[in-house]
Formats: C-alpha cells, structure tokens, sequence
C-alpha cells in the first residue's frame, strides 16, 4: 500500500516541480480569463441584465456571473491540454517511462490525471484570488468549499481528455479538438449566460446547453463558491468521471497510433 | 536461470507482419548485442520487452516471470534505456532520479540511499543538482543509466544508446556496460548497428527484417559461416534480396 503511496506523491511532486520551472505557463493560463473578465465582461455588462438566479440571492453583475465559469475554463484548458500531450508524451517522452512502472496502468494514469487537476486547481486560486481585488466577492468559506467541487470538475475533464486522446493520432491535431471539442463545450454551456437566457434565444441551443456535463461542472463550481449544493450537478459530473475514465483505462494504448500503422508509411 | 526468454515471438503492425517467430535468451553477466540494419525490428522488440506493445504471439519473461501473466513482477526485473532521451530537460538530476524511485514505489530516505549509490557508481555525484538541460550527451546516457539501475533490475535494456555520442563517449559507454555486467551479474542487452560497438566475449544476435538469423557468441557466428570477419557476416545476411 505505501508503495502506491510513494508512486502517487512521487508523480504529484513532478507536476508541480515542471510547474514551478515553467512559471509562465501560469501566466498565459491566467491571461485567457482575465481578458474574458476584464475585457468581456465589461462590455457585456450592460446588455445582458441578470435575474436573481440560484444560488444567488440578490441581483448581480455581469461579472460576478461569470468568475465560477471562467474558473472552469482554465481547468477546461489546462485539462484538454495535459491529457492530449500525453499522446506525445507515450509516443516518445516521459510517458514511456511511467509506463514501465511496475504499478497498475490504470493507477498510474489516474495519478498523472489527479497531479494535473491539482495544477490546475492552483491555477484557478490564483485567478480566483485576482478577481476578489476586481470585486467579485463570494463568501470566504465559499472558496473552501468550493475546492471538491474543483477538484471533481478537473478530474472529469481530464478523464474526457483522456478518452479524446485515445482516439487522436498527432498532437497536432489539438486545434481539431480546440474547435471541435473544447469551444462547443465552453461555448453551448452555462458559463457565460444562464441557461434560461438561451433558452429564450433558441430552444435546440438550450438543449444542448443542458446535455452539455460541462454546464453541470460550471453549476457545480458555482453553487459550492456560495456555499449551495447542486445534486444534479454532482451526479452528472461523477456519471461522466466514471464512465469516461473508465473507457479512457480500458481503451488506453501505449503506443495506440502506431499500431494502427505499419512502420515506415 | 537466464535474464531473459523470448519464445517463438511473432508480431504484426495490422496485415504487416514486423517479427518472425523470435527464439533468444540473455545470460546473466554477459553483454548480448542485438544487431540489424534499420527496419529490422528492433525498436519493435524493444517495446514488446518494455510492455509498450502487448504480445500478439509467443513467450517473453524476464527473469522467469512471463511478461503476459506478471507483467509488474517482470518490470520491477527490468531497467530501459529508450532510444529517445526520456529525461525531464527542466528538472535536475537528482529529482529525475528521485521521480523514477517513487514510481517503483521506493520510499524517500529508500531513494535518497539509492539515488546517492547510483550517482556515485556512475561518477555523477558533483553534478546531482545541475538541470539535465546543462548536461552534455554522454553525461546524459550515463544519467539514464544510473536511472535504469536504482531498482536493480537484472535485465537492462538499452536501444541504440549511443546514437548521438561523440566516439570517446561511445567507447566510455560500451566499457561502463560490460563492467555493469562483470560487477553486478546482470544481463545487459543493447541494440545497435554499429559493429565496432561488439566485443570479442559479447553475445551476438542478428536480426534481419524481423527474423532472427544469427544467435551465439562471435567465434560460434564466425565459425558457423567460416568467415572472420563479423562486418563481413552481418552484410551477408543482412543483404536485401533483389525484388
């Protein structure tokens, strides 16, 4: 048991040592947001007005709507991204060398996944403590709570990643995924505009914005920063975790691409 | 016991088929060389040895645990050097070693004793806490080697370590390893095309378009094709056939 133990903290303490080496990756993780709050918000301020929405009691801004959002897309990003360099990682990088562990493959990859969602939680504390100084303000404790509810919506995107990844022959072909798969799912969410706005806007928007998991990680995310529990939110998030790591495990090949192609062509 | 069993291996990439029914073994404390021109299905060896591919057809076992019914008791038998540098560029020495410890599932102070060992056998200890970014090739194979060793495995893997090394690196490689074997009794089996990288008590495999065609020592190849020359060998029975 311990020697899982080692691996694990092993595998964290890397994560977070490339992190600290490479430092601006923290910074273009948290200018994405920032633009979006600063830039975005501002602008949309006026012409988007807010109901009292749940969990919210009273009327809000504009951006006091969109912060629990803009935390899911750095971890929306950064997951996506961390588990699709996994692809070059196992063709030819450090991948290779995990793999040759002699711990379970499945416990490895649930590891690498959980050492990124922790990266990218850091990420969203930072942001989160940024836009406490621009104004948004949810309770103290909220930002505690708010942290299993992170933690879960990391994981479920890594474990989407991660299945994605499975699929995907080149790293290049990440703007595939970046127009294919994480804008629709940032975009027909409810991370930028309640629900019940697209709804009025058009009603097939509004369906695939409440089949999207993501809107239930962003209504996750949200109600946990004021201190509310969304249970519908929390079983679509755990159903998805669940079912897409455990296709992800299963379908998982070390060097997947190259067998589906012979040597030399 | 031998280091390494591969029985009857054969291996596809879909209706293309990589390696031919493979039959070797690896002695402990010996050096098999695995020769073959390019192609020849190497790398692909390689992977089936490290569990990166999964055996479509044979037996493999390292140190008597079958690859396919044990593969963790067969990995913790086994260190890899891969062709590709596998090292984190941005990280140090020191903490490279260290990672590869905790996923064998050593603890701390087990690996801090490992690590220190490791870099002093491999002259490495005044350069522990450099970026491997800073280090030059040769230093670089030899970390990989250090890294390859902290579990004690009794087989260990290296394929086409010295592609990319100046000649006197080469040559420092080639003596590190046969003293690695003569010291630690382990089994050494390195892939390569270069002939001036075998040595006279080497073991020697020839592979060619993923079929085994020569397995022995030098004076039992050289014998078989009553000829003296290895180099002269190995053109003979790598020599593509017209089409």
């Amino acid at each position: 048991m311990k020697a899982y133990w080692y691996c694990l903290s092993g595998i964290f303490f890397r994560e977070w040592l490339r992190f600290w080496q490479q430092r601006t990756r923290l910074l273009s993780a948290l200018v994405r947001p920032l633009l979006w709050l600063i830039v975005f918000a501002a602008g949309f301020r006026a012409a988007l007005g807010i109901a009292i929405i749940a969990p919210y009691d009273t009327y809000i801004t504009y951006e006091t709507y969109i912060v629990p959002g803009l935390a899911c897309m750095i971890l929306l990003f950064n997951g996506m991204q961390s588990s699709l360099s996994m692809v070059y990682d196992r063709e030819m990088g450090s991948m290779r060398i995990l793999l040759t562990s002699p711990q379970p493959r499945s416990f490895l990859l649930i590891c690498k996944l959980m050492a990124s969602a922790s990266i990218s939680i850091i990420q969203v504390y930072i942001f989160l403590a940024i836009t406490w100084f621009y104004g948004v303000q949810p309770p103290l404790l909220g930002l505690l709570v708010a942290l299993p509810a992170l933690l879960m919506v990391a994981l479920m995107l890594g474990a989407i990643g991660l299945l994605l990844s499975n699929g995907i022959r080149q790293l290049e072909n990440f703007a595939g995924v970046m127009n294919f798969v994480i804008f629709p799912l940032f975009f027909l969410s409810s991370a930028l505009y309640p629900l019940w706005k697209m709804q009025e806007a058009s009603l097939w928007l509004y369906w695939i914005c409440a089949l999207n998991p993501f809107s239930y990680g962003v209504e996750l995310v949200r109600y946990a920063l004021y201190l509310q529990f969304n249970p519908l939110a929390l079983i679509v998030c755990a159903t998805t975790t669940v079912v897409c790591l455990s296709a992800a495990v299963l379908t998982f090949s070390p060097k997947r691409s190259a067998l589906r192609r012979a040597p030399g062509k | 016991m031998n280091a390494l069993e591969v029985r009857d291996v054969s291996f596809s990439y879909g209706a293309r088929q990589v390696l031919h029914g493979l039959n070797f073994t690896c002695p402990k404390g010996r050096l098999t060389a695995l020769l073959g021109p390019n192609a020849a299905g190497k790398s692909t060896l390689i992977s089936l040895l490290t569990c990166l591919y999964p055996i479509q057809q044979g037996q493999i076992k390292v140190s008597g645990h079958d690859l396919n019914r044990a593969p963790r008791s067969a990995l913790r038998e086994l260190g890899v050097v891969f062709q590709q540098s596998t090292l984190d560029l941005d990280l140090t020495v020191e903490q490279n070693l260290r990672y590869h410890a905790a996923l064998h599932g050593f603890s701390p102070s087990d690996a801090k004793g490992r690590v220190n060992d490791e870099l002093a056998r491999q002259q490495l200890s005044d350069r522990r806490h450099d970026k491997v970014r800073l280090l030059n090739g040769g230093h670089r194979r030899r970390v990989e080697i250090a890294r390859a060793l902290l579990h004690n495995p009794r087989l260990l893997l290296l394929d086409e370590a010295s592609v990319g090394l100046d000649p006197a690196s080469r040559q420092a490689l080639q003596a590190h390893l046969r003293s690695l074997c003569a010291e630690r009794d382990i089994a050494v089996l390195s892939t390569t095309h270069l002939l001036d990288e075998i040595a006279p008590e080497d073991h020697v495999l020839i592979l060619n378009q993923g079929a085994l065609v020569a397995n022995g020592s030098i004076e039992a190849i050289q014998a078989q094709y009553q000829q003296q020359s290895l180099a002269l060998i190995f053109q003979q029975l790598t020599k593509k056939e017209p089409k």
